[in-house]
């Protein structure tokens, strides 16, 4: 991949130490996320045009979804999901220009996304129920308590897992199917792989953050 | 050298395997929500969005297939054990 950010190499040298690629992308996204909500807030109306009419829609869906997956008390983590949602979809369409490597091709990113989610979820889980969030991990029988404690732990470790892997399969393998079609044939025979490639992006998105939001509500509710 | 190709064999095949099981299960979800979204159009909105979410749990099996098949071929744990044990 080619290297757009030329003092980042010359940086590089100074510093005797190798940047890596996604982490290079990942301070380039939230850079571009940063600009586009200093931008959009920066004179507010109260009849909104242009970008901050665009933003308003965005975080109105967003917060929309949250309202009907998560329920009233959902709203506290809008911040949370919402970060994920924006941060996820601008990565992941980086992809399609060219020159640019999406941070989330790489396992280590999605790795961090997913801990986080996991973290959250168990913090949230013992600030809404106390000592009574064991009552999650201990099914309906009292009896079973012990066997159903080390299932449902194993279950609850196997979710950052797949949640990484899954976002990490998707986006690493549509840039290896690219780079396939580009050495096979460079003209027009791509484009098709890379409108699926958009489509990826936003379905991949979409399940990342329901399933957050369906982890984050699991963890509030009350134990059944 | 049957190591490598045993290793090309492999990854083929299991992708082969995986996208076969994958794509049952795709056809049988979509079929189950088209279904459904004809019965009830009103409810389309819900069905389509847990139509997505089951989508991607089973693609997701497909990727893992993907990702394996991946590390076989370009990042074998055992490549230089068997190139070490072929120079011999």
């Amino acid at each position: 991949m080619t290297h757009p950010f030329l003092i980042l190499k010359w940086l590089e040298e100074q510093l005797h130490m190798h940047i890596g690629e996604h982490v290079t992308y990942t301070w380039f996204v939230m850079l571009v996320l940063i600009a586009l909500a200093f931008a959009a807030s920066r004179a507010v109306k109260e009849v909104p045009s242009g970008l901050q009419n665009f933003m308003e829609v965005v975080v109105t869906g967003v917060e929309n979804l949250i309202e009907e997956t998560m329920g009233p008390k959902g709203k506290t983590y809008f911040p949370l999901i919402a970060t994920f949602a924006l941060f996820i979809l601008v990565s992941n369409l980086i992809a399609l220009v060219p020159g640019f490597y999406p941070p989330t091709a790489n396992l280590n990113t999605n790795g961090a996304l997913a801990l986080t989610v996991f973290i959250m979820t168990h913090v949230v889980g013992i600030k809404e129920h106390g000592i009574g969030y064991i009552k999650h991990f201990m099914g309906p029988i009292l009896v079973l308590a012990p066997l159903m404690i080390i299932i449902e732990f194993i279950g609850h470790l196997a979710r950052p897992l797949s949640l990484s892997l899954r976002l990490f399969g998707n986006m690493y393998g549509h840039e290896i199917v690219l780079m396939i079609f580009f050495a096979l044939v460079p003209f027009l025979l791509p484009v098709p792989m890379m409108l699926m490639g958009v489509l990826v992006a936003c379905i991949q998105t979409f399940v990342f953050t329901l399933l957050a939001m369906i982890y984050i509500a699991g963890a509030i509710e009350e134990a059944h | 050298m049957e190591f490598f190709a045993w290793c090309m064999i492999a990854a083929g095949f299991g992708m082969a395997i995986g996208s076969f099981g994958t794509g049952l299960g795709q056809g049988l979800a979509i079929k189950s929500a088209v279904e459904g979204v004809a019965r009830n159009p009103g409810a389309s909105g819900k069905i389509l969005t847990t139509m997505m979410i089951g989508l991607a749990m089973i693609e997701s099996l497909a990727i893992y297939v993907f990702v394996v098949a991946m590390i076989i071929l370009f990042a074998n744990p055992f490549t230089e054990q068997v190139l070490q044990l072929a120079a011999k």
